[in-house]
């Protein structure tokens, strides 16, 4: 019972990092933690995964990639594994920043932007794949608490502040449309595969605007529709290139990048008139 | 062949765009205009987004309109003076145009307003010039001799205080009206991202009264330097100069308005200014035809609003 203990122990550390990290979305949320174990079977599964990079650079033609992550889940009860009682969710969730959703409305005959609702901490995307359907694995409950979805991704609009629409639910609904309609937020439910008893590997869409920035791996092990361990890692995507470098300049030196530009339409005009000198 | 661009965050044909710069290019050089206020719509019906279009615009219209004045330079038809004078104006006028274009960027309503803008300030001019042209090409068919300026007729601009002498544009007026010009033209390159040829030469000749022959040189040597000040505001405000797009377009419209100014010298000056006022009246009535029909999507996101 002593050696149990210490090993529910070292899970609650484990468990500890992705729990705090939702913290910071929703401090209600009670930290999840396995069941204690049966006191003759001593089961405490743990999910594992390995990402073979912390970074991964995207080249400027980058058109979008599949994005493959491995993992193993430790003390599988063969029984259950058999009767594939075991579900895996692995999600992808880019950097959050706060965003705006506008409506367009006809002003004198014109389009124009009319009304308009703030979110804060949006995550830019949000790629999620599982071993099934999510319905078929945990209750809806559980699925909305643990934000395993699309439809669950937690999207807090900004009510304080006097610009607020009287349809919030609309525009939260259209945000998460116009994210899903540039596969930006998207679900693959059959994504997660068992490739023995113990390893599985979870494949990913990464749509070709993907955001930079730090993303957030995390993965869920659900037995028998109860979440049973859970796991995160980081994950930066970067661009590489002269585009990137570009970039770069354009945001942090952004005088002398104005500057070079000016410069470089100041060549270009002399040499068209050099080179086509008439008289 | 793709070329992604990096502040437009897109990626486009290589060969569309130099086509784009090279056909703008072909008429800024036949019309001896900078071109800018064709750049701008033809990126925004490229799908490059507004804000982007425009300061990237403005990086182009240097190129053209450096290219242009050195010609003019050698040929002495550049009244340095009046266009310090509109160049001071100028500043003042971007700076300001920069700082609205921010704002209206916060409130979503920056695509609005520039469309609005190109339909207003396009119609208006294209519908003054072909007015104007259709008008002396019929009176040269009636046989009379055709003049732009009639230096007799003064008008209450003549009348104003702090007056300064301009030699080479043999001109004696008030630096108000100058600095005015300057000063709307600046802000409209900014919004814009216009050279503000368009409305600065027809200003110039109606207005002031420049002489013809100075005026072009004169309004590309101020151009040169409100352009090129718009461009560094915007890159430092607004982060908005695609420097690989702008690359693409000034190699386009250096090499297409070598062409275009040899095309420009087999057609007789009237049919020319009918052919833009036809161009420049077509390119508004495409922008203002886009502000009334229902869009495909009513919702966007930003990232740019203030809480």
């Amino acid at each position: 019972m002593r050696a149990a203990g210490a090993i529910l122990l070292a899970l609650l550390l484990l468990a500890g990092m992705p729990v705090r990290a939702q913290e910071d979305a929703t401090p209600a949320t009670p930290p999840e933690t396995a069941p204690a174990p049966m006191a003759a079977a001593v089961q405490t599964e743990r999910i594992e995964i390995g990402l073979s990079t912390d970074s991964i650079a995207i080249t400027s033609d980058f058109s979008g990639a599949e994005l493959t992550i491995f993992g193993a889940v430790d003390n599988v009860d063969p029984m259950i594994q058999r009767q594939g009682r075991y579900d895996i969710f692995v999600i992808l969730e880019g950097p959050t920043n706060d965003l705006v959703t506008r409506r367009k409305g006809r002003v004198l005959g014109i389009w124009m932007n009319v009304d308009s609702q703030a979110y804060l901490d949006v995550p830019e995307s949000f790629l999620i794949a599982s071993t099934r359907p999510s319905q078929d694995i945990a209750s809806s409950e559980t699925l909305e608490r643990l934000s395993l979805g699309v439809k669950n991704i937690r999207l807090r609009p900004y009510v304080q502040g006097t610009e607020t629409v009287d349809d919030i639910a609309t525009f939260t609904e259209e945000l998460r449309r116009l994210k899903a309609q540039k596969n930006l937020y998207e679900e693959f439910p059959s994504g997660v595969h068992f490739i023995s008893q113990s390893l599985f590997r979870a494949t990913l869409q990464l749509p070709a605007n993907v955001p930079l920035g730090r993303h957030t791996a995390r993965a869920y092990l659900f037995r028998q529709g109860t979440l049973v361990a859970q796991t995160q890692s980081t994950l930066n995507i970067r661009k590489a290139g002269v585009e990137f470098q570009i970039y770069t300049a354009a945001q942090t030196q952004s005088l002398l990048y104005g500057m070079a530009a000016v410069a470089l339409a100041f060549v270009i005009g002399w040499l068209g008139r050099v080179l086509f000198r008439k008289d | 062949m793709a070329l992604y661009l990096p502040i437009a965050e897109m990626s486009v044909n290589i060969f569309v765009v130099l086509g784009m710069g090279a056909a703008v290019g072909f008429l800024s050089g036949m019309f001896g205009v900078g071109g800018g206020f064709l750049i701008t719509p033809l990126l925004i019906f490229y799908n490059i987004p507004p804000a982007v279009a425009v300061a990237t615009g403005a990086n182009q219209v240097v190129a053209s309109s450096v290219s242009g004045v050195l010609s003019h330079l050698k040929r002495g038809t550049v009244d340095i003076k009046l266009g310090s004078v509109l160049l001071v104006g100028g500043i003042a006028g971007s700076t300001v145009g920069v700082w609205i274009f921010s704002i209206l960027r916060t409130l979503g309503q920056l695509d609005l307003i520039v469309s609005v803008l190109y339909v207003v300030f396009l119609g208006i001019v294209g519908g003054l010039m072909m007015q104007e042209s259709v008008r002396a090409m019929l009176r040269q068919r009636a046989g009379a001799t055709v003049s732009l300026r009639r230096p007799g007729a003064h008008m209450w601009i003549h009348k104003l205080p702090f007056k300064m002498r301009f030699k080479a544009s043999k001109l004696y007026v008030s630096v108000i009206p100058v600095l005015a010009l300057g000063v709307m033209i600046g802000g409209l390159s900014a919004v814009m991202g216009v050279g503000g040829g368009f409305i600065m030469v027809p200003a110039m000749i109606y207005l002031l009264k420049v002489p013809t022959n100075v005026v072009i040189g004169t309004s590309l040597f101020q151009i040169i330097f409100v352009s090129a000040y718009t461009t560094v505001v915007q890159a430092t405000t607004n982060h908005s100069v695609d420097v690989i797009l702008a690359l693409l377009l000034m190699m386009g419209s250096v090499v297409g308005a070598q062409y275009g100014a040899k095309a420009g010298q087999r057609l007789r000056g009237e049919q020319l200014r009918a052919l833009l006022a036809a161009l420049v009246l077509l390119v508004a009535l495409r922008l203002g035809y886009a502000l009334f029909v229902v869009p495909d999507e009513i919702y966007s996101i930003s990232r740019n609003f203030v809480l």
